[in-house]
């Protein structure tokens, strides 16, 4: 909210809306801000996101929030019409990606939103792994002039980057190198499990190169393809599902450019369910160990 | 009441604009005939006599706006844009063509003025309610126009914009139902009846008019007592007819969209012409 609030101040048009869960993403601090610019358009996403684009029709630029399964899944077709295809200019934040959703369980927990939002022309989507990144790519994404999707946990942001760090929007960041083979991790719960999963393989004699990938569309190409040439095989760890995801997207694009040995970790065909973080992260996988596994694994053969 | 003279004008244009929009759909052999020809009046009564709009400026910041949410009427909005100038009058024969600048659907970025891009129904609503918070918010005189229709009304996002608009007391949002009875597959009581829409609306917290919705006289009276009414949006509903005008089309079910030829056309525009016997529809 912070990147938000500072971008308000800076700019008169930018304006804020929100489902009925301001408390949850702190844009309740917006609205005090700037009271006249905050819009809580109740429990109703599909007509949020219509707002958000008849303002962008003013010239206002909207940011406009929910949790991820509402302003993704929910919203849509108007997500998809009224602004991609009518092209308006709106940065919508699903919060709560994947199993970061805990409590609110299997209905509250979008994994496809990846997906969704990548099939979306002319967009960005967006999942920073730390506080620092989310607040310099979300000014970076106001400064395209295009729409934006931000995947993003509501809670208790990773502080990973220093304050001063360089980010270029659709530009990853390699975290560790290595040429054994490349881990590409996008978001919060991936990037943490990843950094650990280093270290195991490291001490084991291996060395992987670890990517945090923030920009989820468009993709790095040429840094993912520099990656498969110096790796020749790569590990794609995503909180989301493996149709139309990160995953799918690389492998797509390396199979015409740079064809890799690569696995994936991710939900695949599986729904949400409730718990706890350390307990969904066991339940699916999302672990350090499971992320040596497959690495192992794919170094084997 | 609106005097003899501008009554007059008004509707002739009318029926320049039910012409051009049948030739219009004749030419390319198809398309909404039924929803265009329902709302001629409104078209004709909101361009030639209320909006604050500017033709040689269609991107004029502060002017009145018009979402067409049942955006299949693009025909008919069409037809009055090019009549008022917005782009030469020959475009219309290239309805729904490749590479056209008018689609079916109406398109803000392909046709000049046109103010939202509509086509999914329910979807130019929330755009209408957000195009009259921004014109409040940058301190703009200026008002929004929403054209809904009542099969449209069957979709949630309607009334998903309709509370908003009355939370956040958008006077100058000024919507009209075509309430022409009709939808795609019948009439709309055997279907989803929206027999009670003004209730509903009512509920909703908006200030409602029911007029029949051919007369420029009752249209003109509403609007201006629409105008007047400050702290509430405003839904005037329009009972139409369906293909009012293009006499195949009338009264019957299958209206929607029709198939005919230019040659239809121009024998549907003589039978008009009979009917109206040289000016009054």
């Amino acid at each position: 909210m912070v990147a938000i609030e500072d971008l308000a101040a800076e700019h008169p048009e930018v304006v804020m809306l929100d489902a009925d869960l301001s408390s949850c993403i702190g844009s309740s601090s917006f609205q005090k801000l700037y009271p006249e610019r905050f819009f809580n358009c109740g429990i109703a996403e599909a007509n949020m996101v219509g707002v958000a684009a008849g303002l962008s029709s003013m010239g206002l630029v909207p940011f406009a929030h929910s949790f991820g399964c509402f302003s993704s899944r929910r919203a849509y077709d108007q997500w998809f019409l009224s602004v991609g295809y009518a092209q308006q200019r709106v940065h919508l934040i699903g919060t709560d990606p994947g199993i970061t959703a805990q409590l609110n369980g299997g209905t509250h927990m979008p994994f496809e939103d990846i997906a969704l939002m990548r099939e979306v022309p002319g967009i960005y989507v967006i999942e920073p792994s730390d506080a620092q990144s989310l607040y310099e790519l979300t000014r970076q994404a106001y400064a395209t002039g295009k729409s934006s999707y931000t995947r993003v946990p509501r809670k208790g942001a990773t502080h990973r980057y220093p304050v001063g760090t360089k980010f270029e929007l659709g530009k990853g960041i390699v975290l560790h190198e290595g040429s054994d083979l490349a881990i590409v991790a996008t978001g919060e719960v991936m990037v943490n499990a990843a950094t650990k999963a280093v270290e195991t393989l490291e001490a084991s004699g291996v060395h992987p190169m670890l990517i945090d990938l923030h920009t989820i569309k468009p993709l790095d190409t040429e840094l993912l393809e520099k990656a498969a040439k110096q790796c020749g095989r790569m590990l794609v760890c995503e909180n989301g599902r493996y149709a139309g995801g990160v995953g799918e997207g690389i492998a797509a694009h390396l199979a015409r450019t740079c064809p890799t040995k690569m696995d994936f970790l991710n939900v695949g065909e599986r729904y949400g369910e409730v718990g706890k973080l350390p307990y969904l992260a066991q339940a699916f996988g999302f672990t350090p160990e499971r992320i040596v596994e497959l690495a192992e694994g794919l170094l084997k053969n | 009441m609106l005097d003899a003279k501008t009554l007059g004008k008004l509707q002739d244009q009318a029926l320049e604009l039910r012409k051009m929009t049948i030739r219009e759909i004749g030419h390319l052999g198809s398309g909404h005939i039924g929803g265009s020809m329902s709302i001629i009046e409104l078209l004709t009564y909101l361009y030639y006599h209320e909006m604050r709009i500017d033709p040689s400026d269609p991107k004029k910041v502060d002017r009145d706006r018009l979402v067409c949410s049942k955006g299949h009427a693009g025909p008919a909005v069409y037809a009055t844009l090019a009549s008022k100038g917005y782009f030469p009058e020959d475009w219309l024969l290239t309805l729904n063509q490749g590479g056209t600048r008018l689609p079916s659907h109406c398109d803000m970025n392909k046709t000049p003025g046109v103010d939202f891009t509509t086509g999914s129904l329910g979807q130019g609503t929330s755009a209408a309610v957000g195009i009259a918070l921004g014109q409040r918010l940058l301190k703009q005189d200026a008002r929004t126009f929403l054209i809904v229709g009542d099969g449209e009304s069957q979709e949630g996002q309607v009334w998903e914009a309709a509370e908003t608009a009355a939370q956040w007391k958008l006077g100058n949002l000024i919507a009209f139902t075509d309430f022409n009875k009709l939808q795609l597959d019948g009439w709309t009581d055997d279907i989803v009846s929206m027999d009670d829409i003004d209730t509903r609306w009512l509920g909703f917290g908006w200030h409602v008019q029911r007029i029949p919705g051919h007369d420029f006289n009752q249209i003109a009276e509403a609007v201006e007592r629409a105008k007047a009414v400050l702290d509430r949006p405003s839904m005037i509903i329009l009972d139409t007819i369906k293909s009012k005008g293009f006499i195949p089309g009338e009264g019957i079910c299958a209206n929607h969209s029709m198939a005919f030829d230019s040659e239809a056309a121009e024998k549907a525009i003589a039978e008009l012409e009979a009917r109206t016997k040289g000016g009054k529809e």
